[in-house]
């Protein structure tokens, strides 16, 4: 099996992770490409705050919350 | 059994109620469901269990995260019976890798760093994020906005949706992360770009 190594690679397992577990060896490849690609990170930060605000829009429509949490 | 006279809502301030959330309650089906007719029915739907079941309503609980909960219920309804019938296979690879190509450069690295964005939620504005963010999420594409959504809003998983919808794993992969894709690009021109607003 192919070893991803490139940033369009490791940013499909980034995304690929939104949705279903992956395996170690996917894992263990985001976390080494990560560590030297200020790329990669960026778009990392990206996907958890695009986590993040899906979660609060959901909170904000499915509940009574006009506020934003804490 | 029992029924315990229990504080029931008073009817008149449940149709208030239903009244002022149907347009939250229509917005959510139809960017749900993408079809006007599928989502008047998942609201109506909504609306007659809601009236028939409220002496069952758990007065612990918010009344909108109830009936919100039983919307999810009815559009998961509708994408069943509308969405089962064999249709034709994920449709071609439009242009579908252009984002890809945009964002990478033939060797597979970033053509430009990614943009450092700061928490749209922490912001005053928030209104006007979830209404770009919405914008965003209509604008991707009918399937992919469906299953989309149904993990972002539905939040059921991988598997549950590929039941629900009779479609293979990796189709439905195929499709969230083309969505996910067209997301973010779609965030970062009309927010995230500090022109755009
Ligand atoms: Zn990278």
């Amino acid at each position: 099996m192919k070893i991803p190594n490139t940033c369009r690679d490791v940013t499909h397992l980034l995304l690929a992770r939104e949705d279903r577990a992956l395996p170690v060896y996917q894992r263990l490849a985001i976390r080494v490409h990560i560590l030297t690609c200020r790329a990669c990170q960026r778009f990392e930060r990206q996907t958890l705050m695009l986590r993040g605000a899906l979660r609060v829009w959901r909170e904000h429509q499915d509940h009574d919350d006009p506020k934003p949490p804490r | 059994m029992s029924t315990a006279p229990q504080a029931s809502i008073d009817p008149q301030g449940l149709g208030r109620c239903l009244a002022a959330l149907r347009p939250t309650l229509l917005r959510l089906a139809q960017l749900q469901l993408r079809n006007h007719a599928w989502a008047e029915d998942a609201v109506s739907e909504t609306v007659l269990a809601v009236l028939q079941g409220a002496q069952r309503f758990n007065r612990t609980s918010q009344l909108k995260t109830w009936i919100v909960g039983i919307l999810k219920h009815k559009v998961l309804d509708q994408l069943r019976q509308h969405m089962r019938e064999p249709t034709a296979p994920a449709a071609a690879d439009d242009d579908e890798n252009e984002l890809e190509h945009l964002l990478f450069k033939q060797d597979g690295h970033f053509r430009e760093l990614p943009d450092e964005w700061t928490d749209p939620c922490a912001e005053l504005q928030r209104e006007q994020f979830f209404s770009v963010l919405e914008a965003c999420l209509e604008y991707l594409p009918n399937k992919q906005g469906r299953v989309f959504l149904m993990r972002e809003w539905l939040q059921l998983d991988s598997s549950a949706i590929c039941r629900e919808l009779g479609i293979a794993p990796t189709n439905l992969w195929v499709m969230l992360h083309r969505a996910r894709l067209r997301l973010r690009e779609c965030l970062q021109i009309r927010w995230f770009t500090p022109h755009a607003r």
